[in-house]
């Protein structure tokens, strides 16, 4: 079991401090005055370069979120946001547009390889033994613009257009017009509008019909500057027959502030398209004793236009102070299938509130959630899910499996379901359970000489191994190291 | 920006201040009843009637159902037919018409050693018994009963007696009327009772019955509570029981909702001494449009509690059903024991059902998990009992029954179990006539 005595070792090189990514990168940056307001979009559309149609777009979405009031159904607790004391718009100075990574910021380049990320074509990822063969196309977001983009060439000799989305509203803006907010309109939720108002950048994917996009597509995400908000947008078409597989990776510097990440994610599958969205969620999750860390208010949806179509999110949550998402999946198209695989670990003063939501309304449509959360140290950790089925929604089928650890006495799990059948067809199955390690696991592992720190990350490896799974290679070994880090100090 | 949305009075909340501004002068109780009903009062005007976006109540939006608030029922005591509900089963009965207790039509016989007391006269000498469970209930139509209660029966077993007959509560609304009434229960420690609650009221009768039960039952006191939920097709039926249960005793509770128009059942235990365990069961049959919705909540306070909660629904024509349940576990509530099931089956096209099955938990050392499943009938069965010469609708009936006898059953109450599942079997043979 290397993965596991990975783990362990991972486990023991960390110190007292176990956030690895929490570092400042010193580094000029354009900023947009502090606040909002109709300048603070026009500003930011014009820096993007947009078409007007943009801007009225953003404009529309920016008078509605005033109409708006901020949700508090979530079980989760924070001060109220100041929404003008915050930056919405952080730029390093020197990215006008690299021609190519020479160009790029050294120092931006220099934070890339600390945090781990190949932005230069050759190099693989380090630490994966086999994975020569393996490449991965890389979108790296650095506050509010897209830094670079590799492999961009390769990709489009297939047809696959991967690229910021601001680049993609001034190259593609048919395609973006056509598909933008028809997953998450702008008028959807409070922080879904106000990202439509506000967003910055955010990466584009679309794979023509027919096509298997050749290699792993991947964004990372970096919140640097102080005070600045993170608004991303990401949209994701596969036309008929296409095949795509995307990463998500985000971390953060630890600052004593809380700051925003409020994100929105639209993923388009038509007739017999595929997506499979991964995440590895690493903000800052704020210091021991609950000051600093992210706020992580993000809607991501996916819609299964086409039939027989496709949309696969797997999640794994360890970072934010509070994490507030839940990766949806609306199956429209006849005999599509949505899934949903999520690990949520908390711990310190953590608040997790996420889960799915399944909403079945064409003939035969299929899902299943499998959801594992993990709270420790003082830490809330729920999941909230819904399943429906419409009239129409003849033959769905649902499973749902949550489970729930607890490690310690001062953390809270729950459960929130909510399963809503509008067919009598439809066959919905839902299952949870809530507990800590068994005494009886922990004995046998003890009792085989490891030691209780091993003992706990050998059953929490085996307590999420249904959804690790999931993942991609490269991102299963980061998820196994990740998940053993949030737990370092909650056990004995 | 961020303003409050502006809450608009609904024609029935109109109503409901009229009313109470009207009544609150001669309505029974003491000054400090009527202080207690004027605060209650508020604190529904604030609230409002609940609606969709009241969490605990998203699928029965009141504001939009209740679109009118029948009168208070007359002061002449109306005449009421003795009902044929559950033949066979012996029991005391304490009838309620239109929320006042009538001694002379209830049979006390049985009952040796048991207190009963009309609640009006309790209202009067100002116990303090009144409100205590209910009292705690942050629900806008329990507030509303506290504001509004007429009467209703109080009923106290005491320490070590062990009361074999079973006790009927029966409610009976009499026409179109407004009822509100409030019962009490106290179960001494060591005690046992067999309580059966019964709401009936004619057909076509738009009434609105909002009744609130108060339990309180001691250590190592065994309760067994059916609850028979058979209003007229036009009522609106909204219950709340509360009950705070002691250490080591045990409470098993049934309830079976076939009547009404919208109904809307709501049971909140409380667990108040350690090695207390509960079974809670809930069977549903509606048709047409019916509207039925049951609100669980389970408060494990202490250590060391066990609960069992399974509840079944058969949704026809285009019957909504409704299941909510909330298992919370407290901080240091260690050795909690909680397992509940939720399972709906759709007899036609147009049914619906919806289910809230949620868990919260602070203590790590608990073993609580729940499920939920909803679906039509099993073609397979189907198809073995069809195969073995059974006519469609009989085979129909046949698993139905055995669906909803499991959840009937687990009350673990011979007597009455039987009486309850012959009112679903009842309920499977007219349901041809339903939808």
């Amino acid at each position: 079991m290397p993965a596991v005595q990975e783990t362990v070792d991972q486990v023991r090189r960390i110190d007292v401090d176990q956030y690895k990514y929490g570092f400042v990168t010193d580094i000029e940056s354009d900023r947009a005055p502090k606040g909002l307001s109709e300048d603070i979009v026009r500003y930011i559309s014009a820096k993007k370069n947009e078409p007007e149609w943009m801007l009225e777009w953003r404009l529309e979405a920016y008078r509605r979120w005033l109409t708006m009031t901020e949700p508090t159904w979530a079980r989760v607790h924070y001060p109220k946001i100041d929404f003008d004391d915050l930056y919405y718009y952080s730029a390093p100075k020197s990215t006008k547009g690299p021609k190519s990574l020479d160009e790029v910021d050294p120092e931006l380049l220099a934070t890339y390889e600390k945090l781990g990320i190949p932005l230069r074509e050759r190099e693989i990822l380090a630490g994966v033994e086999g994975a020569s063969d393996r490449r991965v196309a890389v979108d790296a977001v650095f506050d509010s613009v897209s830094v670079v983009t590799t492999f961009k060439e390769e990709l489009k000799k297939a047809g696959v257009i991967f690229c910021a989305i601001s680049e993609a509203i001034r190259e593609y803006p048919d395609l973006v017009r056509k598909y933008l907010g028809s997953v998450v309109p702008t008028s959807d939720n409070f922080y879904a509008t106000l990202n439509s108002a506000v967003f910055s950048d955010g990466s584009f994917v679309y794979v023509p019909e027919g096509v298997r996009c050749p290699m792993e597509l991947s964004t990372y995400f970096r919140i640097n500057e102080r005070n600045t908000g993170q608004f991303e947008r990401t949209l994701i078409i596969a036309e008929k027959g296409a095949y795509v597989s995307y990463l998500e990776g985000c971390t953060a510097p630890m600052r004593d502030e809380n700051q925003l990440h409020a994100a929105v994610v639209e993923l388009v599958a038509l007739d017999d398209a595929e997506i499979k969205y991964s995440t590895v969620q690493n903000w800052y999750p704020g210091d021991k004793d609950g000051k600093g860390g992210i706020y992580n208010f993000v809607t991501k949806r996916g819609d299964c236009r086409g039939a027989r179509s496709k949309i696969s999110w797997t999640q794994v949550e360890t970072g934010s102070a509070i994490t507030w998402k839940y990766p949806s999946c609306i199956l429209r198209g006849d005999e599509s299938q949505g899934e949903f695989y999520s690990i949520a670990v908390s711990n310190g003063y953590q608040q997790v509130d996420s889960g799915t939501k399944m909403i079945h309304l064409g003939k035969n449509t299929r899902s299943r959630i499998i959801s594992k959360g993990i709270a420790a140290g003082r830490s809330d950790n729920t999941y909230r899910g819904l399943v429906s089925a419409h009239r129409k929604a003849s033959g769905a089928r649902n499973f749902t499996n949550c489970d729930s650890l607890l490690i310690g006495d001062q953390c809270g799990a729950h459960t929130v379901p909510y399963i809503e059948s509008k067919n009598a067809s439809a066959v919905f199955e839902h299952e949870a359970t809530t507990s800590k390690i068994a005494d009886d696991q922990l004995f046998y592992c003890l009792q085989r000489g490891l030691t209780s720190e091993e003992a706990v990350a050998l059953i929490v490896n085996g307590f999420v191994k249904d959804v690790i799974q999931q993942l991609p290679m490269e991102f299963a070994v980061e998820a196994q190291k990740l998940i053993s880090i949030s737990l370092e100090g909650s056990v004995g | 920006m961020n303003a409050e949305p502006r809450i608009l009075n609904t024609p029935a909340e109109v109503t409901l201040a009229e009313a109470f501004s009207a009544s609150r002068g001669h309505l029974p109780g003491d000054a400090a009843v009527a202080a207690a009903r004027a605060v209650a009062f508020d604190a529904f005007q604030k609230k409002g009637l609940p609606h969709r976006r009241t969490e605990a109540w998203r699928y029965t939006d009141l504001r939009v159902l209740l679109r009118s608030v029948p009168p208070a029922p007359p002061a002449a005591p109306a005449s009421i037919a003795s009902a044929a509900l559950l033949p066979g089963l012996d029991r005391a009965r304490l009838v309620i018409v239109d929320g006042a207790y009538r001694p002379e039509l209830s049979d006390l016989s049985g009952l040796d050693g048991v207190e009963v007391t009309s609640l009006a006269t309790l209202l009067d000498q100002g116990d303090e018994r009144v409100g205590a469970l209910a009292g705690r209930l942050d629900d806008a139509m329990v507030a509303l009963n506290t504001a509004m209660m007429t009467g209703g029966v109080a009923i106290r077993v005491p320490a070590g007696l062990d009361v074999t007959r079973a006790v009927e509560i029966a409610h009976v609304t009499s026409g179109a009327y407004s009822v509100f009434a409030r019962n009490l229960i106290s179960v001494g420690a060591g005690a046992s009772l067999r309580v059966v609650e019964s709401f009936t009221g004619p057909d076509a009768a738009a009434s609105v019955a909002n009744i609130v039960t108060e339990a309180v039952i001691g250590d190592r006191a065994k309760v067994t509570w059916a609850k028979l939920q058979a209003e007229g097709n036009a009522a609106v039926h909204l219950s709340t029981t509360a009950v705070s249960i002691g250490g080591e005793s045990q409470f098993d509770h049934l309830t079976l909702m076939t009547g009404a128009s919208i109904s809307r059942s709501q049971s909140f235990v409380t667990y108040g001494g350690e090695f207390a365990r509960a079974g809670l069961f809930g069977a549903t049959m509606i048709g047409g449009k019916q509207h039925a919705d049951i609100m669980l909540g389970v408060d494990h306070a202490v250590p060391n509690g066990a609960s069992r909660e399974l509840f079944k629904a058969v949704m026809d024509g285009k019957a909504d059903g409704i299941f909510q349940g909330r298992i919370v576990v407290r901080p240091g509530a260690q050795k909690v024991d909680g397992k509940m099931m939720t399972q709906g089956l759709l007899l036609s096209e147009d049914a619906s059902f919806s289910v809230k099955p949620e868990l919260e938990i602070f203590a790590d050392d608990v073993q609580c998990a729940h499920g939920a499943t909803s679906g039509e009938i099993d073609e397979d069965m189907l198809f073995y009992l069809l195969s073995r010469g059974l006519p469609r609708a009989e085979a129909e009936t046949l698993l139905v029954t055995a669906f909803l006898a499991e959840a009937i059953e687990g009350l673990g109450d011979e007597a009455i179990g039987e009486a309850f599942e012959q009112v679903a079997r009842d309920w499977l043979a007219d349901r041809k006539t339903l939808s």
